[in-house]
């Protein structure tokens, strides 16, 4: 019976070997299962820690000091805090959506991390659709953040629910044409095959090998922006919208409940990140057509030692991280938009700049 | 209708028991009733108590109505059994970000009274420090404002400057917010030494900070986008509210006592008031960053001319305003600050009216925020700047 | 007003600040770890030096929170030497003051009549009950070993009163001791000079100077050079000029010499004058200007008092002139050797700030001229002009006092 079920899952998936595979079907799933969510918990915290540090240095403060060695438990220390918690369910209420909606909302962040190459082989599943099956079972997400607007019973909380709501799926749109756009080039959608088809990506004409975000600027800045809006991220946080709803649609949240949510921006952060660094910025690759010590096969980028594997991790995380960064010094630097702003900046901008992307990326595509 | 109003009474961002006419438009099954949204009393966009009731069609507001007294202490009636000198230690928190200027007003209305010369280095000092007072409380404002439209960083900028103008302050004053430095007839104690030493160094490193504001705030494409155009207030109809202060001169109207009626040694120096043009929430901002620069060149002027001597001249045991009444305005960082002080000759004021700048202010808002969205809303309801403690009294 | 730039150079400055203030040094204090450092007038908590409270009661009677308990006994102090009365005195039993009710106005230190209330800065007496602030005796006297020397006044202050009459003392001396010297080396020179012997140079700042904006050019033009805006510089120059006047004067007041010892001329606000009349003339003309019958009749009231206070003063100027004879003499020879030293000295007669001019908004037309040619607003010139009317008026007003 297992086995059965493996040889179906396994022929959904491409060839690559991941290192959370094993023979055993029950171990492969335990394994790829724990590789998932520590990704999910662990990678958030360390986003969480740089911003609150860049942000408080931006800022002319600290940041955290006092909790851990430089204050990294921070984020530690808020979870506990967290569940210890009273858990308010306001009275008027929907009790049973109230309290799935954060499940809703978190639970597609941790799917994703299931599909997400963090280097040489170290990923749960290489799927055949996995650029497909990432940006669909994100879009879920939304769902959750509606249900939590509706069933707050909270005016405030109803305004930041449908406001995320349109600005969710105005948001989409640009993000999926500028993730065919790659998806074009690479003539894939595995993310595994993305990151080998940028490895070996020449120039035209030439024998320079450059990432997809040279070629595709104007899609990578869609897919920014996108991502950011996507995530609610000021200058593009009107759902939250502190000083208008009070706190959206989280007003009326607490303790564990309020902490899933937080989490699922921080997961979303670095889920974000994680999508673009495969699509655009070469996955584990150190340079453009550089092959990481000790690995060889296609572009130098698979069948690693060791040493390799882990320096393609600390990449990947390093590009993660920068990207991070970017989203940070936004949210520090600017003020939020109008939501009318906001939508007319989707429909009228990022829409017709990611539908022209595709459009040049298709014809390239055909005359070289 | 009476379902909606069931659920009225559950909804916590409603306001039961409002007399708040609820339009029903549409008829048949698309009956639908305007939805009215209670922004505060305790709101993140209000700072204080305030609340403001907003009929809403969708996003829009159709009706606002400011309900206030949520922090009402009663300072009018407190103050007639206070004599002059406790009075000081009252007024200076009804508008807590600008505790100098408004125990300056008292103890000028009183000296008024008492026919009493004030030494011109008192006078003197007093406008130092009530210029620094000023700056002190537009640097909230800025952060605060920013903060209303999401930008948190210049929040933090304006509390490191009014950490170090505080720290100035409190030098001489013992306070950091709640001054009670003058007295009637001058100032309790003269500066300390090394005061306008510090006072100098401290005026140049904010002029050279200033501009921060400007890259961060008023450039920012956004910024622009959020408050260009957003709730413009015209000339005529800030005047017949009584509007005053950087949110009257944003119209471009440049009225400001310290330049029409100049009260302390106000004309013997240049007073420059920074005008906008549309009166829009743009321009509001724009005032109230231009007048700290505009402060900065007036504390310049002071420690040029500042003479020696003394600060305060003999009070009889008791003091007492003599029978008679008498109104002084001030120009507060806010706005025009009035005390009408009338007294029958004993220790304490017969009645102390207070005109205070806020509470002129909020009065402009129902005008302001009519046919607006919500987010333009606290666009709007931020750059009228006003402290709640100055409007309930 | 709108800043016009194009778009996204707002966008970069913002980033461009932002990223600036990543590689400075936080603003943070570190709290717990790092002491603030509160200056010494800095009101945090009130000591009590118990040894001077005579339990007169002001600071509780004072206090607006009515946050000051006191209780006190008296008792009897036997008599010093036989046959003397006996005394009671205040035995002060209890002083507490609640801090959960004080709202740190300092009246209470204010008014102390025997400095037993003293400000610390100290501020970390929070407590998790509310009983906890109520610091009894024992509590205020403790925090007395934490109030800080107060912090020496700025150079242009009237030094305390217990401080100005040890310099004043101590200057007497040298005063004398110099004066004795003076004669004998004035018997063995047999100087001309009548009385050169005065107090030493005349401070900067009791020399007067009156200008009309006068500008120091000199520092004007290298301000200028420097790159500061045009306004700046006119009020540095400004201030240099005056700095500069009176250096001059007070350099030309000590080559007079004499005149450093005018004689003691009665303040105005040291004759005491029945108050209760009014001046008839100056009520008239208030009201004919439209004030109020009760504003008019306080600065009748007002005038009358001042004009009496400068008669009587007059009287007793006139009466003790003749043991004054050193001014006299001074005003002389100032008048010969520099024609500026009597604008120098005639502040001290009368200062312009003692004299009321009533204005219906005239103004100097000439500085208003002058300032319009200036480049400055219409408002500025005219508030200038105004002011420039009325310090017009005031001299014009102190000459014709100073005259009869």
């Amino acid at each position: 019976m297992s086995e059965v079920l493996w040889n179906t899952a396994a022929s959904f998936t491409a060839q690559s070997t991941s290192i959370t595979t094993f023979d055993s079907f029950a171990v492969s799933v335990v394994v790829k299962i724990a590789f998932a969510l520590g990704l999910f918990f662990v990678v958030p915290i360390v986003g969480g820690y740089l911003e609150h540090k860049v942000m408080g240095r931006m800022q002319a403060r600290r940041g955290p000091v006092e909790a851990g060695p430089f204050g990294t438990l921070q984020l530690v220390a808020d979870g506990i805090k967290f569940i210890q918690k009273e858990d308010v369910i306001p009275r008027a209420a929907d009790r049973w959506v109230f309290a799935a909606a954060p499940g809703v909302a978190l639970v597609p962040g941790m799917l994703i991390f299931l599909v997400l190459p963090f280097g040489p082989g170290v990923f749960a599943l290489d799927l055949e659709l996995g650029l497909f099956y990432a940006l669909a079972i994100s879009s879920v997400s939304v769902l959750g953040i509606l249900m939590g607007g509706w069933a707050s019973a909270n005016k405030f909380s109803l305004i930041g629910g449908l406001r995320a709501g349109g600005q969710l799926i105005a948001y989409e749109l640009p993000l999926i044409l500028a993730a065919i756009t790659v998806a074009v080039q690479a003539g894939t959608l595995s993310l595994v095959g993305i990151v080998e088809a940028q490895a070996t990506f020449m120039l035209p004409g030439t024998e320079i090998n450059v990432w997809y975000v040279f070629p595709q600027i104007l899609g990578f800045g869609i897919f920014f922006l996108a991502a950011m809006a996507e995530l609610s991220r000021p200058p593009f946080d009107m759902p939250i919208a502190d000083s208008e709803l009070v706190f959206g649609y989280m007003t009326e949240y607490t303790g564990i409940k309020f902490a899933m949510f937080l989490l699922t921006e921080y997961g979303g952060m670095i889920l974000m990140s994680a999508l673009m660094v495969v699509l655009y910025l070469g996955g584990w690759q150190l340079l453009p057509g550089v092959p990481l010590p000790g690995c060889e096969g296609t572009g130098g980028l698979f069948d690693c030692g060791v040493t390799g594997t882990l320096l393609g991790v600390g990449i990947t995380l390093g590009k993660i991280m920068a990207l991070v960064f970017l989203m940070v010094w936004a949210r520090v630097a600017y003020p939020r938009l109008r939501e009318d702003q906001l939508q007319r900046f989707a429909w009228l901008v990022l829409v017709p700049l990611a539908l022209l992307n595709l459009a040049l990326v298709g014809v390239a595509k055909v005359v070289f | 209708m009476s379902d909606l109003s069931t659920r009225e009474r559950v909804h916590p961002g409603s306001a039961p028991g409002e007399d708040f006419h609820l339009e029903i438009v549409g008829d048949g099954d698309f009956q639908t009733a305007d939805m009215k949204l209670s922004i505060g009393p305790a709101h993140p966009a209000t700072h204080g108590v305030f609340r403001i009731v907003l009929e809403m069609d969708g996003e829009r507001v159709t009706g606002a109505r400011p309900v206030i007294g949520y922090m009402h202490r009663g300072f009018e009636k407190l103050a007639e059994h206070r004599d002059y000198r406790q009075i000081k230690a009252l007024v200076n928190r009804h508008d807590w970000l600008s505790g100098f200027s408004n125990e300056l007003g008292v103890a000028l209305a009183v000296e008024r009274m008492m026919e009493m010369e004030v030494p011109d280095r008192a006078q003197w000092i007093r406008m130092l420090l009530a210029e620094w007072n000023r700056i002190l409380n537009h640097l909230m404002f800025i952060g605060s404002y920013a903060i209303e439209l999401g930008a948190i960083t210049p929040m933090f900028y304006a509390f490191r400057e009014r950490e170090d103008i505080q720290h100035l302050l409190e030098s001489a004053t013992g306070g950091r917010l709640h001054f009670t430095y003058n007295q009637v007839g001058g100032l309790k104690i003269d500066l300390p030494k090394g005061f306008l030493r510090q006072s100098t160094e401290l005026s140049a490193l904010i002029r050279k900070r200033v501009p921060d504001y400007h890259d961060l705030v008023l450039g920012n494409d956004i910024f622009q986008a959020r408050t260009v155009g957003v709730g413009p207030l015209p000339p005529e109809v800030a005047l017949s509210l009584g509007v005053t202060g950087p949110t009257l001169h944003a119209t471009g109207v440049p009225e400001d006592s310290r330049v029409t009626e100049p009260y302390l040694k106000y004309g013997e120096i240049d007073v420059d008031v920074p005008v906008g043009e549309n009166g829009d929430s743009f321009d509001r901002f724009y005032c109230l960053l231009a007048r700290i620069s505009a402060s900065l060149d007036i504390i310049d002027q002071i420690h040029d001319h500042l003479p020696a001597g003394p600060v305060n001249t003999k009070l009889p045991k008791m003091v007492k305003a003599p029978e008679g009444a008498t109104y002084l305005r001030t120009e507060n960082p806010l706005g025009q600050l009035g005390y009408w002080l009338e007294s029958d000759g004993g220790r304490t004021p017969w009645r102390l009216k207070m005109r205070t700048p806020s509470f002129s202010n909020v009065q402009a808002i129902p005008y302001l925020l009519e046919g607006v969205l919500v987010p333009d809303a606290i666009a709007v309801l931020g750059s009228v700047f006003f402290v709640v403690g100055d409007i309930d009294r | 007003m709108a800043t016009t730039s194009p778009p996204g150079v707002g966008l970069m400055k913002g980033l461009a600040v932002t990223i600036k203030h990543l590689f400075r040094y936080p603003a943070t204090q570190m709290y717990p770890k790092e002491r603030p450092d509160l200056p010494p007038r800095t009101r945090g908590v009130i000591a009590l030096m118990d040894e001077n409270c005579t339990v007169c009661m002001l600071c509780s009677r004072e206090c607006p929170d009515w946050c000051i308990y006191i209780d006190s006994h008296k008792e009897t102090v036997p008599p010093a030497k036989e046959g003397g009365r006996a005394r009671t005195r205040n035995v002060l039993d209890r002083f507490a003051i609640d801090f959960s009710l004080c709202m740190y106005c300092g009246i209470c230190v204010e008014v102390c009549p025997f400095d037993a209330l003293w400000w610390s800065p100290e501020f970390e007496y929070a407590e998790y009950e509310i009983d906890g602030l109520l610091h009894e005796m024992g509590k205020l006297r403790e925090w007395m070993d934490t109030v800080p020397p107060p912090p020496p006044l700025d150079a242009g202050a009237v030094p305390p009163a217990e401080a100005a009459d040890a310099i004043a003392k101590k200057e007497k001396e040298l005063e004398a001791e110099a004066a004795k010297q003076q004669e004998t080396e004035a018997k063995e020179q047999e100087a001309a000079a009548p009385a050169d012997g005065g107090d030493g140079k005349p401070k900067k700042a009791e020399v007067k100077v009156e200008g009309a904006g006068e500008i120091d050019q000199e520092t004007y033009d290298q301000l200028i050079a420097e790159g500061k805006s045009e306004r700046i510089a006119r009020s540095k120059a400004k201030a240099a000029w005056v700095r500069k006047e009176k250096e001059r004067l007070a350099a030309e007041q000590e080559a007079g010499g004499g005149d450093d010892a005018p004689a003691e001329k009665p303040k105005a606000a040291d004759v005491h004058v029945e108050a209760g009349e009014i001046d008839q003339e100056t009520y008239d003309q208030l009201i004919a200007e439209g004030k109020s019958e009760r504003m008019a009749r306080a600065k009748a009231k007002a005038a009358y008092v001042r004009k009496q206070k400068a008669k009587l003063a007059e009287e007793a100027a006139a009466g003790g002139g003749d043991d004054g004879d050193g001014g006299a003499a001074s005003s002389e020879a100032a008048g010969d050797e520099a024609p500026e030293d009597a604008e120098a000295a005639e502040p001290k007669q009368g200062k312009l700030a003692d004299v009321h001019v009533e204005g219906a908004g005239e103004i100097d037309q000439e500085t208003f001229d002058q300032l319009i040619a200036e480049g400055k607003s219409e408002r500025i010139a005219r508030s200038k002009a105004k002011a420039a009317w009325v310090r017009k008026q005031k001299q014009a007003q102190l000459e014709e006092g100073g005259g009869s």
